[in-house]
This record gives structure tokens, sequence and C-alpha cells, in this order.
């Protein structure tokens, strides 16, 4: 059985605001659920199935389906951070293919930024039932030096350096520059990257994304309603997923989960990395593209720091654009959780909606690639390809 | 001025190895199905699945397979996972030696720093 051609996504919708002090999480999760549900062209009362993860207050569906008084016959809820929305894409997908659903609405949202956490440099509170707490919490990991020891194990193992990582956030701000509502619209240098302050070796300041209030939704629907629908027809065809951890202690911390989720996608949808037009690429810390570039066989393993560099993500520059709405690292990073606009921004692509300055020509397959949580211990990864009909 | 440490959480599974640490041990889990060691440790044997986990005293020698700096931080530390000399590869810090001098591959050796509520948490330091 193969979700292959058995959902669309006819709605996305990403929050314009970065900064929501005067809203809360569950007022967000309904503004972007309705965005994308008038985006599709479809009303509350079309959806029977409701997909969330570990941002959605309290338990998830019972609470934001009586909210947004939505009646429902399917409901998910999966955690696996920044890359849930992408997984919970091909969810959507596998519900709707065993007709456990029709439309199925995605949402996510948070406010750290009004919320005033530390997203990057401070340990995150445990549940001390994990029971990787107490071989963790007195170390003060934090999601800047995990990523940051990925970094140097990568540049040990590979010879990769701080400026070929810088290269990550230039072509992001190339891109961000366009986007009115990014975070940080202003085009930086690899020279700015690399003076800006150290945070973790060798990750800087500008190696790291923006954290932002706000949130993103998506609606994905049976064939035949997305063809009665007035929207560009965007098919998923392919989807795969992987959760990594430490292995009892035996690691290798240069390459994640998208070594598996990727191949699993790619098979499925029946296309090669060379085929993909444009990639939304889950950019949490520079470090994190180049490592999942080379997992998912846009280059050799090892290779990625010579690929990102001399503006080959750049629309209209390089080969393979990617993150043309800022990304993470420039435009958005709602919730502390960057899968959802990874989805987002790729449908705008495959719609021919993207800004006109990085619109990719003729992009009729794209792919979101997303990798939630921690890549120095235990990460979920999600790709998911997507085919304009 | 040194790091405040987060004291560990200390759970049935756990209690001998922060038992142990109170001594100055420090304490690996081995299977004695499999004969291998695994970390973090738990009562259930990662590799195998076996129940007959068994507490030995490590060598508390290993290198440093990566590390960071955490320069923006009240006390700067430094991050690291450590490769013990019985197999398994450990998350800890790098105390006692100045920060820019590390490298990957360095030999490393145990130490003990006491948490905020005075359990030894294991560290290393270069050999």
């Amino acid at each position: 059985m193969t979700i292959k051609g058995k959902a669309y996504i006819a709605g996305a919708f990403e929050h314009p605001t970065r900064h929501a002090p005067d809203k809360t999480a569950a007022q967000l999760h309904a503004e972007v659920a309705l965005g994308a549900l008038a985006d599709a062209g479809l009303s509350r009362d079309d959806v029977d199935g409701y997909f969330c993860s570990g941002d959605a207050p309290g338990p998830g569906p019972p609470s934001m389906a009586e909210y947004m008084n939505l009646k429902l016959r399917h409901a998910e809820s999966t955690e696996l951070g920044g890359a849930s929305y992408v997984v919970l894409a091909a969810h959507a997908a596998a519900a709707i293919a065993l007709g456990k659903c029709n439309v199925a609405l995605i949402t996510l949202a948070g406010r750290p930024r009004s919320e005033g956490i530390a997203t990057g440099t401070a340990p995150r509170s445990r549940d001390p039932n994990q029971p990787e707490a107490g071989w963790e919490a007195p170390y003060a990991i934090t999601a800047a030096n995990g990523y940051a020891m990925c970094a140097m194990r990568h540049m040990h193992e590979y010879g990769t350096t701080s400026a070929q990582l810088a290269w990550v956030k230039v072509a992001a701000s190339h891109h961000a520059q366009h986007n009115p509502h990014a975070m940080l619209p202003e085009v930086v240098t690899v020279a700015d990257v690399l003076n800006s302050p150290m945070i973790a070796d060798p990750l800087h300041r500008l190696d790291c994304c923006v954290i932002s209030d706000g949130g993103g939704a998506l609606v994905v629907v049976r064939p035949e309603i997305a063809k009665s629908l007035r929207r560009p027809l965007i098919k998923i065809i392919g989807a795969g997923e992987a959760v990594q951890h430490l292995g009892g202690g035996t690691f290798d911390l240069t390459t994640s989960g998208a070594a598996r989720s990727g191949p699993i996608a790619f098979a499925e949808a029946g296309v090669a990395p060379a085929d993909i037009k444009y990639a939304s690429i889950y950019d949490s810390f520079t470090i994190t593209v180049v490592i999942q570039l080379e997992d998912l066989g846009f280059c050799a393993k090892g290779a990625g720091g010579r690929f990102v560099a001399d503006g080959n993500l750049i629309a209209g520059v390089g080969k393979l654009p990617f993150n043309t709405d800022g990304g993470g690292l420039c435009n958005n990073h709602p919730g502390n959780r960057g899968g959802m606009t990874k989805v987002i921004e790729a449908v705008r692509q495959l719609c021919g909606e993207a800004h006109p300055a990085v619109q990719v020509k003729n992009c009729d397959l794209a792919l979101a690639q997303g990798t939630g949580f921690q890549l120095a211990t235990r990460h979920g990864s999600a790709t998911l390809i997507m085919e304009r009909e | 001025m040194a790091r405040k440490i987060t004291p560990p959480v200390v759970t049935v599974e756990t209690q001998a190895f922060w038992d142990a640490a109170r001594k100055g041990r420090f304490m690996i889990p081995i299977c004695a199905a499999c004969c291998r060691a695994h970390w973090y440790p738990r009562a259930i044997c990662p590799f195998c699945g076996s129940d007959k986990v068994e507490w030995r005293e490590a060598a508390g020698k290993g290198a440093i397979y990566t590390f960071s700096v955490m320069r923006r931080a009240k006390d700067p530390y430094v991050i690291a996972h450590v490769t013990l000399e019985e197999g398994p590869t450990l998350l800890t810090n790098i105390v006692d030696c100045d920060f820019n001098k590390l490298r990957i591959g360095q030999p490393v050796t145990v130490v003990f720093k006491e948490a905020e509520n005075g359990t030894p948490v294991p560290m290393f330091r270069p050999a």
C-alpha cells in the first residue's frame, strides 16, 4: 500500500505574526486553521480529521477540536518535535487513503518569543520520567551546543568549515529580503556570519535560527475533493520517517535520520534527488541543512560544506533553491518547530505562489525535510515529496 | 566561578550508580547475557533485551568524540560526548582545563563534580 497520489494538499497558511503577546496558543491554532481552510476554499464543517503535535495545548485533539468546534471522526497527535508536521502531512494522507477521513486539518502554533523562552541557549525542562533525563540535565545540553557538537564532528571528519556553514545563512537571507514578514530580512555575507558572536563553538549567532511566535496549518484532502476546488493540484507522492537516537552509546553524529527517511520517500515517489526542483530543508542551525542535504543524497556524505558554498542554495543562482521564504534561519520558526513552514513554502513553490524574485520556474516537484528535537541525542526525521499535477 | 550543576534524577534503575559515585567509583552497566556495555544505564539491555544487566567499575578513561564550548552562558562550560574504553559513548562535560586547547580524540579521565544537592556527577578532564 502506498500514499502516492491518494491525497492532495489543498490549503496552506502561515500566520503573518512573529510576535503574539496578545494571543493565546489555542487562538493562534484556530487562526491558522481558518487561514488554511480559506486558502482551500473549504469550511470548518468540512473537517473530519485533525492532526497536531506537542505544541497543541493540553492533550491536543480533544482540547483543540472543542475550541474550534470541529466534528471529528479521526484524530492524531504525533510528537517528533519540529519534524512533526512533515510527518503529519504523510499520516493525514495515509488516513485519507484508508478512508478514515476526507478533509484533514493539521495545525501548529506557539509563542516562545512572548513567553521569553531561552530556546537555544538554556536547557529545556524535562519530564523526570524521561529515562535519559538523569544522564543529560546535569551537563546542560541545549539546542545550540548539541547541534554545535554535530558541527564540530562534521568538521573533524570531513573538513567542513565555518565559512561553508555560513553560506547556508547567506542563501536564506537572500530569500528573506523578499519576504515582508521575515524576522531577519537583511542580506548578510559570510563575513557577517563569521563575525557574529560565538554561541557554542563552532556555531555563531547567525548560524542559529530565529525564535518566533506564530504558526501554520495545512489542509490535506481526498483526490475528488481536491479536483472540485479552485486550487492548483498538489499531490503527495512519497513520504518517509525515521527516529534516530544514541543507540545505547553507539552512534555517528554526522549522519541524521534523513539517511533513512529520505530513501523511503524517494522510493515511494519514484523520483531521485536530481529530479527535485525545490527543497525545503529544516534549518534549526546551518549545520542541520548540510547534514540533511548529504543524507538525502543531494551530494555525497561529507561534501555538504562544498555543496552549499558559493550560493548553490540561492534561487536563480544555485543548483538547488532551498527555503525561499527565508527559512527558520531568517523568516520564521514558530513555536520552535519548523516543519510546518517547510511544507508551506514547498506548497507555495508548487502553486507558483512564492515571491516572484524566488519562484522556481516550472516547479512541479518539491521536497520538504524535517529534523525535530536534538541531532546530538535523539531526533525525528521526516521527508515529504510533492508534485504539482 | 563554576556553573551550578543540576542534580541528576535518581531512579530505582539507577540508584546503585549514584550510591557508587558517592564512594568515588564510576560504574557502567554491562549485560551478563551479551557481554556488552551500554549507556545511558538501564535495567533492560538495549542490545539483546536481557534483564541481566550488572554494574561494573569502569576504568574511567576515554577519548573526546566531539565537544562544544558553550560561550553564551554566564559561566561558559564544555558539553561533550566521550567514548569510554569499555565501548559506549556518553554525554558529559569536560572540566578543569583550558577550553581553548581541547581537541577531538583527546584522552580524558573521569572526575566527579558535585551537583547543587551534593550528588557527585561524573565528568571528564584531560588525562
